[in-house]
């Protein structure tokens, strides 16, 4: 037994009451130097590098729902970085990193495991394109490599080779993929940020921003009028709706994405395995559930409806890469909103307000850059508009200028 | 030992089944379940709990709670009380070291206090590294039953029902909708997940002579049966509500999916359980589950009882208990004031003792927690308060309710609204979508009067959507009080569990909002309250009063929590069915087959490679190329995308769809088409032929042909232009013959065409016949000879085969496969889009800038390609060529600019028609200048320096095409 359940167990009715992960609700100010919109995993982590790096803890999070009860609340949990482009990788890596030091920079368990991810090729053209993945993250230092079947089946004994008649040919080996306590990493910035002096304001909606001579200068929200410096945007799945609110359009469609569980069993698969072709994710769990993810509704919605269709083909596509989950239970399906870009990268910096930042289209690919996202959107802000090098490829304006970080590749079923 | 009939409805005792558990072997009968056949022989003890391994027992003999999964045969997470055995099953308890009986684990208990809510963010990650090992011991520790690697998928299958009417539940409220909507003239279908008709009419009491139940049913199933309108599922699960009343029915190893014009849901309520210290041993069952046990298997649950009720449900049970023999010894009200006269008067007068105001404080164990031996009654003196003063009272069961909560998982799917009336405890579900009716208790309707009569009500409201002339019924109104307001009874000492299947006790769910945890959901998500196998059907509600109660709210604002298909666990089995993986063949597989072709997928299809042994890949794909390159050879081209257009606007659409100019193209001839999509991507490209001034056929990449097909649609349904559009992909067979000697070949078999270079050109269309088979010829020349695509209809694709492969005998045709295909077109320089472009890829870098029309106004795309053509271009697709015997680029490598990637290889192979390895890559605009070189990263850090030369490889002049 660790020592710190140990002295926990022995001191007291519940050791942690002394130092509660978040404090207690309390009224809005009046003004605030930073208003974030939306308390998922983006927006507490900027608030928390805001307030770590930059000193500034003026700051409000206003959360239309519950901390991280959005798209942090719904996603899969996949950590990885093994991209197509040079600034996907080099973004992605970033986060990776970064991933691995939080729960003790935290002093919370994120229960960081990282696992391997293996994305499976059914066809030449996939090998081509998972070789260039490969090489382009050695490039760059990441640990990815193009396998073949013999290994994959060393790797993954359990694995049908001929999933729906379609040969595994190849798989694309990314040691570094890894999964996390997702709601931890939210809960776990949050902490921090508090903490520090930030302010979370939970069920409260942001109705309306104030902007003057193009500036921004405040928001309406369901609880009053707040003045701020400067505002940015991180809501998954209502960006383009809140971007309206900031009258400009952004370039976003979203379809819903869904997911499902199934009942805990013994640990038997390491792996995250995806099929490139079945359009299949599989993933055991810390608990021991199997969650199954695959690609987006075929139809843009704002709605986070289960649907019976997704089921019945996802779970066929599962059984088909591992018959004998067919004696497995499903538990529960869910659904997230997910706002796609037509490159499949995300919209990161200004935005055509002043002062007004974006931290949107994230698709199905959100989780994994919360760290990375959340320390070069706070420099970001802090310094006035001053965009990082890092990010500065994911800038609004690309799709005008025809600059596109392209991963459709390597986003599909894999997220 | 067994009740006397007519205790026992469901089993028959002439019919034994006997099964191991934990390798002992025990005897049932038919009509049994495991739960049940197992508590005949006085084996309560079926699981371990996931975090205490607690022993736990049945709770509710319903499947509802998660106490009684078993592992059955390979099989992991199976419901005792829900699954009957078969002869000669093995069935294990699950999560346990060493036995069920003596679970070492079981120590995990005495933990509890180091083991507080969230323990696990707290601990074991520190110093930085310690986690990692950390981790596999804990994931050894997670998990339930054990799953069968070696387990082979068996048939399941799938059906499609359409009803005016589903009613899912077939107690009171079920029978008496389905009744009156069959009555008058409705197809209905009740679905139940229990083996019989009846509900709660075939195990509660709901009267105090025990009559009117047995009663009721015998008539209303006699009705129900004899109906020639309705159609009874039983055993059977409506799992989920999908959008408009999409409804799948679980039953055997099927899966109904029905759609349903109405759905009235039926589907009853959750006896609640009340929590104290100790609440979970075995012994320890909600009421309605005694009465099951009783009159559905005919198991004498005990033999001295004790009752815990905040209703008067529970006087009924001991009245049950009573007439069964077993002793009851007391019954606990923890209502002040106590229940109805009559029902409190009729249990006085058999000498069974009622303690009012009062609760059950602690419920005392045998050794190792195995059963319950007593329990500890205390009086309440407030709200989840009592007395100190204890009073022991001996019994082996105990029998709670605190009340019911509305089985409401579908209605909530459906996005109805529960809402909790914090004064009365009752529910009420609101916001149901149009379609979708509710009755009986799950309406909070508890009186079987009033729930027959809800029943009739909401099947008139769904007759009056289906058009029928029926009288409307009132709402029905219901006072009868079912539930307790607080049922919480937190003790110092802990154990005292709001959720079974998590081992959450009222302390972790009071915690958790003490560190900020306050939502609902974030409680669930930090203790994980709820995510389970049982859902939260018992936990939510005493949940959702805590977390109101610490955080100063109500319930109504609490909320509790959200409900997520699927009702119950189901098996991914179901949900998948007969797994359809379909896999497409040309007209011509067999052949190739017969010849030795090597096939390979492409998509759905399977094409061949090449033909020889794949250990001679190389050898064989030369020697084909060699072939085509002097000689004759034919590729089966069938699965080549094919959509027809026809109509007045065929060629505007065409016109605004592709890059091209197609409105002045004559008929007869052939012209490249290329697609690009919004952003000025190239997507897709093939051959439009013109058949008539109305009508086109273009053709399409393999990969791509669906997505331009919905493409096609999709901008049409927005154009509204005069045109037809039809994916005949499938409706036509393929093949190309090229080689010097193809027009020989064909002149043999082709009697009605002009075969001269004049009469019959390169880039023409023709029809005629071909071996008397009515074809489209087009003069394409993708492998750089001469050579003809020969479409025809599927069914003669395998006749043109043989018919070909006859003519071409005496000059030595040879088939050839895909693998050889692209040597051929690479060493023309012919791109395969997808292969050799990318999501980026516009005309410019690509060279096919000849193939956009500029000066028309419009085609999808045109206005990014203009944008970004007159842009400064950052990368090239070049030509490149590496001496033979230099390491080989793969696909997929990278082009280096000094320490950047300046771009990759996208075909590569070596030509025996040339010599020297050839490849195209996309390399930056400082690097794509015929004669200059530059360096690819090749497999093992091998870097190579490929130097950049015109295209094409081969036949710079097109002069061999256009023979």
């Amino acid at each position: 037994m660790p020592f710190s359940l140990l002295k926990y167990g022995l001191s007291g009715d519940y050791p942690f009451e002394k130092h509660p992960d978040l404090p207690q609700p309390t009224k809005l100010k009046k003004h605030y130097d930073v208003v974030i919109i939306g308390g998922g995993g983006h927006g507490v982590a900027i608030a928390y590098y805001l307030a770590k790096y930059h000193g500034i803890t003026n700051v409000a999070i206003l959360e239309k729902g519950y901390l991280g009860g959005g798209n942090t609340a719904r996603n899969t949990a996949v950590i990885r970085s093994n991209y197509l482009t040079s600034e996907g990788v080099k973004f992605y890596s970033e986060s990776v990193k970064m991933f691995k030091k939080l729960s003790n920079e935290f002093d919370f368990n994120i229960m960081y495991s990282q696992r391997g991810q293996l994305t499976l090729a059914h066809t030449d053209a996939a090998i081509r394109g998972f070789r260039q993945r490969a090489e382009v993250n050695k490039h760059f230092g990441g640990r990815t490599e193009l396998i073949g079947a013999k290994e994959i089946k060393e790797l993954v004994p359990t694995l049908n080779m001929n999933p729906g008649h379609l040969p595994v040919l190849a798989g694309l080996w990314h040691m570094d993929g890894a999964t996390a306590r997702h709601d931890a990493v939210a809960w776990g910035y949050a902490k921090g940020a508090t903490q520090r002096g930030v302010e979370l304001h939970q069920l409260t909606e942001v109705t309306g921003i104030n902007i003057v001579n193009g500036k921004v200068t405040g928001v309406e929200t369901s609880k009053g009028t707040v003045e701020c410096g400067s505002a940015v945007q991180a809501v998954a799945g209502h960006s383009s709706l809140l971007a309206a609110k900031a009258g400009f359009r952004l370039p976003i469609t979203t379809y819903p994405l869904q997911a499902m569980v199934t009942q805990p069993v013994k640990p038997f698969l390491d792996q995250m395995v995806s099929s490139s072709a079945l359009h299949c994710y599989v993933q055991q769990t810390g608990r021991g559930e199997i969650v199954f993810g695959g690609g987006s509704d075929p139809y843009p919605l704002y709605n986070t409806r289960s649907t019976l269709e997704l089921k019945e083909s996802l779970l066929a596509s599962a059984i088909e890469m591992f018959p004998f989950m067919a004696n497995l239970r499903m538990l529960r399906q869910w659904a997230g909103i997910t706002d796609m870009t037509a490159d499949y990268s995300p919209i990161m910096g200004l935005s055509p307000v002043e002062n007004y930042y974006l931290d949107a289209g994230w698709g199905t690919w959100g989780f994994k850059a919360t760290p990375i996202c959340g320390k070069t959107m706070a420099e970001l802000i802090a310094s006035g508009g001053k965009v990082p090098e890092l990010i500065a490829p994911f800038a609004m304006d690309r799709f005008d200028e025809f600059r596109q970080v392209n991963e459709m590749g390597a986003t599909a079923a894999s997220h | 030992m067994r009740l006397a009939a007519p205790m026992g409805l469901l089993i028959n005792r002439n019919q034994h089944v006997t099964f191991k558990f934990e390798g002992k072997q025990y005897d049932g009968y038919h009509g049994d379940n495991i739960a049940s056949a197992l508590l005949a022989n006085q084996q309560w003890l079926m699981s371990r709990s996931f975090k205490y391994h607690r022993p736990r027992a049945p709770l509710t003999m319903a499947g509802h709670d998660a106490n009684t999964l078993i592992q059955l045969g390979g099989e992991p997470n199976v419901l005792a009380d829900r699954v009957a055995p078969s002869q000669g099953d093995i069935i294990e308890g699950q999560n346990y070291s060493g036995s069920l009986e003596n679970d070492r684990d079981s120590i995990l208990g005495y933990f509890g206090r180091f083991m507080p809510v969230g323990f696990y963010y707290r601990a074991f990650f520190k110093p930085y590294g310690v986690w990692e090992k950390w981790e596999s011991v804990i994931r050894k520790k997670a998990g339930l039953g054990k799953l069968d690697l070696n387990f082979e998928p068996e048939y399941y299958d799938k059906v499609y029902l359409f009803k005016d009417v589903v009613v899912v539940g077939a107690g009171p409220a079920g029978l008496s909708a389905a009744l009156t909507a069959a009555d008058a003239g409705a197809s209905v279908q009740i679905v139940d997940e229990h083996p019989i008709l009846g509900g709660s009419l075939s195990y509660h009491r709901f009267d105090l002579e025990g009559k009117i139940a047995d009663q009721t049913r015998s008539d209303l199933v006699a009705k129900v049966e004899a109906h020639p309108n309705i159609e009874v599922t039983l055993n059977a699960t409506c799992n989920a509500w999908f959008a408009d009343n999409y409804l799948p029915v679980i039953q055997g190893k099927r899966m109904y999916k029905v759609r349903a014009k109405e759905c009235i849901v039926a589907s009853g309520a959750f006896e609640q359980h009340v929590v104290f210290r100790n609440n979970d041993l075995p012994g320890i069952v909600v009421c309605s589950a005694v009465s099951r046990l009783m009159k559905l298997y005919a198991v004498k649950p005990g033999r001295r009882a004790v009752l815990l009720t905040g209703n008067d449900d529970a006087y009924f049970t001991a009245l049950d208990l009573y007439e069964q023999g077993v002793e009851v010894a007391a019954i606990v009200d923890m209502r002040a004031q106590g229940g109805a006269q009559s029902v409190t008067a009729a249990v006085q007068n058999l000498g069974i003792k009622i303690t009012l105001g009062s609760t059950v404080y602690e419920a005392l164990a045998t050794k190792g927690n195995k059963h319950i031996r007593g329990v500890d009654v205390r009086a309440i003196s407030g709200q989840g308060e009592v007395d100190a003063q204890s009073n022991l009272i001996d019994c082996d069961l105990l029998c709670v309710s605190s009340g019911f909560m509305p089985s409401y998982s579908l209605l909530c799917q459906a996005g109805g609204q529960l809402s909790y009336d914090d004064e009365t405890a009752a529910f009420n579900l609101s916001n149901l979508p149009a379609h979708l009716h509710i009755a009986g208790s799950v309406n909070g309707i508890h009186s079987l009067t009033a729930v027959i009569r809800d029943g009739e009500r909401s099947a008139v409201d769904a007759l009056q959507n289906l058009g029928h002339d029926v009288a409307s019924i009132e709402p029905i109104e219901c006072d009868k009080q079912t539930n307790f307001d607080w049922p919480i009874f937190k003790h110092p000492k802990g154990k005292d569990f709001v959720d079974f299947d998590e081992d959450l006790q009222v302390k972790d769910i009071i915690n958790a909002t003490r560190i900020g945890y306050r939502d609902i959901q974030l409680v669930k998500r930090f203790s994980t309250l709820g995510m389970g196998p049982s859902q939260g059907r018992h936990s939510a509600l005493p949940a959702a009063r805590l977390v109101a109660k610490s955080t100063q709210r109500t319930v109504s604002q609490t909320g509790v929590t959200t409900a997520r298909p699927p009702y119950a666990p189901e098996k991914l089995a179901h949900i998948a069915g007969r797994i359809f993986d379909p896999v497409r063949r040309t007209a011509m597989h067999d052949r190739h087959i017969e010849m030795g072709a090597k096939m390979m997928p492409a998509g759905n299809w399977q094409r061949p490679a090449f033909y020889g042994k794949p250990e001679d890949r190389d050898k064989c794909i030369w020697a084909e190329s060699e072939h085509v390159r002097n000689k004759v050879g034919v590729i089966d081209v069938s699965t080549l995308g094919g959509i027809e257009l026809r109509g007045p606007d065929a060629a505007e659409f065409m016109n605004r769809m592709y890059t091209f100019a197609f409105l002045k193209q004559p008929v007869g001839k052939t012209r490249y088409a290329v697609l690009t999509n919004e952003h000025g991507v190239v997507v897709d490209d093939g051959v439009a032929c013109r058949i008539a001034d109305d009508h086109f056929y273009v053709t399409a990449t393999t990969g791509g042909v669906g997505g331009v097909y919905s493409d096609m649609l999709k901008w049409n349904a927005q154009w509204r232009l005069d045109v037809d559009i039809a994916n005949v992909t499938a409706a036509f067979s393929a093949i190309n013959l090229a080689g010097p000697d193809s027009r020989k070949v064909l002149e043999k078999i082709a009697s009605d065409v002009d075969l001269s270079a004049e009469g019959f050109p390169h880039l023409a269309y023709r029809e005629g016949s071909v071996a008397g088979i009515p074809a489209r010829l087009l003069r394409v020349g993708f492998v750089g000879e001469l050579g003809y695509e020969i479409h025809v209809p599927t069914s003669y694709g395998e006749a043109l085969w043989d018919a070909v492969i006859e003519a071409g005998k005496e000059h030595d045709i040879k088939p050839f496969g895909v693998e050889t295909q692209r040597l051929l077109r690479l060493e023309k320089g012919h791109i395969i889009v997808s292969q050799d472009t990318d999501s980026m890829s516009h005309p410019g870098e690509l060279d096919l800038g000849w193939a956009i029309a500029r000066k028309k106004p419009f085609y999808v795309g045109g206005r990014s390609v203009d944008i970004v053509m007159a842009r400064k271009q950052t990368r090239k697709l070049v030509g490149f060529t590496l001496p033979k015997g230099s390491a080989k680029p793969e696909e997929g490598h990278l082009v280096l600019s000094g320490d950047d990637i300046s771009g990759n290889i996208t075909s590569c192979e070596y030509s025996p028609t040339v010599d020297s390895i050839v490849g195209l890559a996309f390399v930056s605009i400082d690097q794509c200048e015929v004669g200059s070189k530059f360096e690819v990263r090749t497999d093992n850090n091998v870097m190579v320096n490929a130097r950049v030369v015109k295209l094409p490889f081969y036949d710079a002049d097109g002069k061999r095409q256009e023979l």
